[in-house]
């Protein structure tokens, strides 16, 4: 029944993963001791195991997208130290070793690290931007976020029992192919990239038909904040790019498992068309992680101007052409494949093309920020911080998409400095940004501010440290996953490089250190009114963190900036609107079908269950959404008070 | 300022007269179109029959472009046969003549069941479901010979790159097929015991939207695996 599994699958000769496995599994173990000693399990099982809730399960996405970056961290200061120490010697890895780390490091971040967070991120604020709430399937959310944290877990037990791949993170054939990788390494990689991928297309399916068809009254879709929009396209490309990639693991684990020809050298398969495939599917990928950043920094950007976002339809127009763009540019990843002139050049072209929509965007932002009153907070460095790295990782992308220039660069170090460039650029720093910025949201007291711009400047400093050293050393003729080298004249980048990791480890500890800071200073950080950035959009007007409806009342939308025009009107008015008659509310209820779906598949018994739903009395609602309008009393007296003083 | 706030405008506040409902409260997650909206949603949440038929829609798509990328792996393996045998050698066209004609009149059963479950009417619709699970299960077991035929003969998946696609490729539509079969049983054994619950008839809705959509994808790969294949 075990299989392959064995005590054998333990690598007892290997000190490294061993005593890292033994330290992590002591961590988790102690956890798990700490939270049942003190009676917490229930409490857990109660409010978020169980919770279908799109708040808790933005916040569980985001946390264990959080958690996963500092562990695809590790694998990248463990390569990085690796290379400083094997000059012209063996370094400190294994070849074996070395290579596994280098694949877990790119599936652990994209998969397991940025789309969690993105996907959690997104589950946690387009209700609430929305004006709605609850997404349109909470029980399939459930099941998702399950999904994904299976399969992120399956990823980390490889790495003790038994192996990850070590084909690097899109596994190629031949190389993945049963007779080059007999190991168990692709099979881990295969079955935890399925079960998490099967849980983004639903969260995908879910949030697309949240946004098409769910959204406040009034709300139509040049009235929705430019975050929704980014959502709505980051999820298009997940439905439609995630089918790709499960037909692809099939055929990989087809060929591994049953002996079928897809991909292998011998009866006829074709090696290049997984190459293809799975190029048709991570390209998109790419677009589905930038595309929520560039949302955030939209919201980020216009809120700390002081000003509607510049170019509202020009910046949906852009998003849109780049979730459609996004869909045909896949083949410059494989430009060296041989597809002749004609091919590439058009491949080069529709490449250079997404530079246009991209140039919109950038361009927007820096006219929402002309004339603004600017505010220099932590989501707002982040999002500066965006523009300047952005616009440099995406002119070397430029120099990438001429195919003659690509035959030279290819598999350099310049294309793993262009893609960490791009990707830490945008998408970490918009994780980052809208991390600090809904934060207040989600637990109802904002984030140390010092800790944070000390967090972003280490950041922004070793990013530049790390990367652009990693440009020289590929113009310099280096290639990608060098377990030891023997070039004295890469020496010194490589060296930096390691420099750079250090600088951006102070980054990181710093965030945690915010953490920290501010859990322990939460009542002095604490935000009343819900409203801490003087926001603009329908979230923030709701108390923080929000009732579990969301909404005592269904917000009516009139135009762009729904709760700006609100809050205007009150301060004119002095007024808060009158007060509603509160009916009951119905919510869905919590299942533990997903937690148990994900881990044991079992799907059918729960489709017996018959009522999905609970109700919130009205009393309760007018008595939570009260407390809220105090707050908000006392917060229009204090504003008028400073209108006074500033007339 | 609450959600409540923003009830307070009157209507001539909204220069696009879209935003005209008046949510009296109470009204769930999901309130329905009570309202002159203009449609796309802005007259708040649509009704759950609506937002679980459109959800259903777009997992059909996505399940679509799966099995698009198993055609694709199909034609550009087609011809590789590493000198084994080729469709023209292997189709039985007879055999699959009588297996889409099982699909297309399960797909018929299928919809009268549905007029059945209109009209609320649990004894017909229980038999064109079961007519349907009948013939989709005798669709199966021929596929399922043919698939035994094949590798009986030394034609099994691993012979060739083209035996492999092909394999993968009906043999993804069959899974689906398979997959159709315990959800038509569930679904029967629901109707039996729940009777007429909006759920309920939600998921005979999406069960419905799912077996056309077998059907359809069962017409391209008559068409491209078996009609072209036979004939090349």
């Amino acid at each position: 029944m075990l299989g392959k599994l064995s005590w054998d699958a333990i690598p007892w000769d290997q000190p490294i993963p061993l005593i890292a496995g033994g330290i992590v599994g002591l961590i988790l173990l102690g956890v798990i001791a700490w939270i049942v000693v003190r009676g917490y399990l229930p409490y857990l099982w109660r409010e978020w195991i169980t919770s279908v809730d799109h708040k808790r399960i933005g916040v569980m996405y985001t946390l264990l997208g959080l958690v996963m970056l500092l562990r695809g961290f590790v694998d990248a200061i463990m390569m990085r130290s690796q290379q400083a120490l094997a000059f012209q010697a063996g370094g400190y890895l294994p070849p074996e070793h070395y290579n596994q780390v280098f694949s877990a490091h790119g599936v652990i971040m994209i998969f397991f690290g940025a789309m969690p967070v993105v996907i959690g991120l997104m589950n946690f604020v387009v209700p609430l931007q929305l004006g709605i709430r609850d997404v349109a399937f909470p029980t399939l959310n459930s099941v998702s976020f399950w999904l994904t944290a299976a399969g992120a877990l399956l990823v980390n037990i490889s790495l003790v029992v038994g192996e990850l791949a070590r084909t690097g993170w899109l596994p190629y054939p031949p190389l993945s192919e049963v007779s080059y990788s007999p190991g168990v390494g692709p099979d881990y990689y295969v079955w935890a990239l399925q079960i998490s991928g099967i849980g983004t297309l639903m969260s995908g399916i879910n949030l697309v038909t949240t946004i098409l068809k769910m959204r406040a009254p009034g709300m139509g879709y040049f009235r929705m904040p430019m975050f929704c929009w980014a959502a709505l396209t980051s999820n298009l490309l997940i439905v439609a790019a995630f089918p790709i990639l499960t037909a692809t693991l099939a055929m990989l684990t087809l060929d591994r498992y049953l002996g079928f020809h897809f991909f292998t050298n011998e009866a006829g398969g074709n090696m290049m068309m997984f190459e293809n495939l799975i190029w048709a599917w991570d390209h998109p990928e790419v677009y589905i992680l930038l595309l929520p950043a560039l949302g955030i920094f939209s919201e980020v950007i216009s809120c700390f101007s002081g000003k509607p976002l510049f170019g509202y339809r020009s910046m949906v127009l852009a998003t849109l052409w780049i979730c459609l763009n996004g869909f045909m540019t896949w083949l410059h990843h494989f430009f060296t494949m041989g597809a002749g002139p004609g091919v590439n050049t058009a491949f080069g072209i529709s490449t250079a093309l997404i530079s246009v929509a991209t140039g919109v965007k950038v361009f927007n932002y820096i006219f929402t920020m002309y004339g603004g009153t600017i505010r220099y907070t932590t989501p707002m460095l982040w999002a500066i911080g965006f523009l300047v790295a952005f616009v440099i990782g995406g002119m070397t992308g430029v120099l990438l998409a001429v195919p003659p220039a690509d035959f030279q660069l290819h598999n350099s170090l310049f294309l793993v400095a262009h893609f960490h460039n791009v990707i830490i650029g945008s998408t970490v720093f918009g994780a980052f940004a809208g991390l600090t910025f809904w934060f207040p949201k989600a637990f109802g007291f904002k984030l140390d501010e010092r800790w944070g711009q000390r967090a972003f400047w280490f950041t922004f400093a070793g990013l530049w440290a790390t990367f652009l050293s990693l440009y020289m050393a590929g113009l310099l003729g280096m290639t990608r996953r060098m377990q030891h080298y023997d070039v004295p004249e890469w020496r010194p980048w490589v060296l930096l490089v390691r420099a750079g990791t250090v600088v951006i480890f102070l980054g990181v500890a710093c965030q945690v250190i915010q953490l920290v800071v501010s859990i322990r200073n939460r009542h002095a950080l604490r935000d009343e009114t819900g409203e801490p950035w003087d926001g603009r959009s329908l979230e923030w007007s709701t108390a923080s963190p929000p009732p579990v409806f969301n909404f005592a009342f269904m917000p009516n939308v009139e135009n762009e900036e729904p709760y700006w025009t609100i809050k205007q009107r009150a301060v004119e008015t002095q007024n808060l609107a009158q007060e509603p008659d509160y009916g009951p509310i119905h919510m869905p209820r919590n299942s533990p079908t997903g937690f148990i779906y994900a881990f044991f598949a079992t799907f059918v018994v729960f489709a017996w269950r018959d009522k999905h739903e609970y109700e919130i009395p009205a009393e309760e609602v007018a008595r939570l959404d009260r407390e809220r309008r105090t707050a908000r009393q006392a917060w229009l007296r204090e504003s008028a008070v400073r209108l006074g003083e500033s007339a | 300022m609450s959600g409540a706030d923003t009830l307070s405008p009157p209507r001539s506040r909204d220069p696009y007269r879209l935003g005209s409902r008046r949510d009296t409260g109470g009204g769930g997650h999901g309130g329905g179109h009570q309202d002159e909206a203009t449609g796309h949603g802005e007259g708040g949440p649509a009704s759950p029959r609506v937002i679980v038929g459109y959800g259903f829609w777009i997992f059909l798509l996505s399940d679509i472009i799966m099995v698009a990328a198993f055609f694709a792996a199909y034609a550009v393996l087609a011809r590789n046969t590493a000198g084994g045998p080729s469709g023209r050698d292997l189709f039985e066209l007879d055999r699959v003549a009588i297996e889409t004609g099982c699909l297309l009149l399960s797909s018929f059963t299928c919809g009268l069941s549905n007029v059945a479950a209109d009209a609320r009417h649990k004894l017909w619709t229980e038999a064109g479901l079961l007519a349907t699970g009948l013939l989709g299960a005798a669709f199966l077991l021929l596929e399922l010979q043919e698939f035994a035929g094949m590798i009986a003969q030394g034609a099994g998946p691993d012979r060739s790159a083209f035996l492999s696609a092909f394999f993968a490729l009906v043999g993804c539509h069959g899974l689906h097929v398979f997959a159709g079969l315990l959800w038509l049983g569930t679904m029967m054994a629901q109707v039996w015991v729940k009777g007429w619950q909006p759920h309920i008839v939600r998921r005979l809705l999406c069960f419905n939207l799912f077996w056309h959509a077998l059907d359809i994808i069962w017409v391209a790969l008559f068409t491209v695996v078996y009609l072209i294949g036979s004939g090349a």
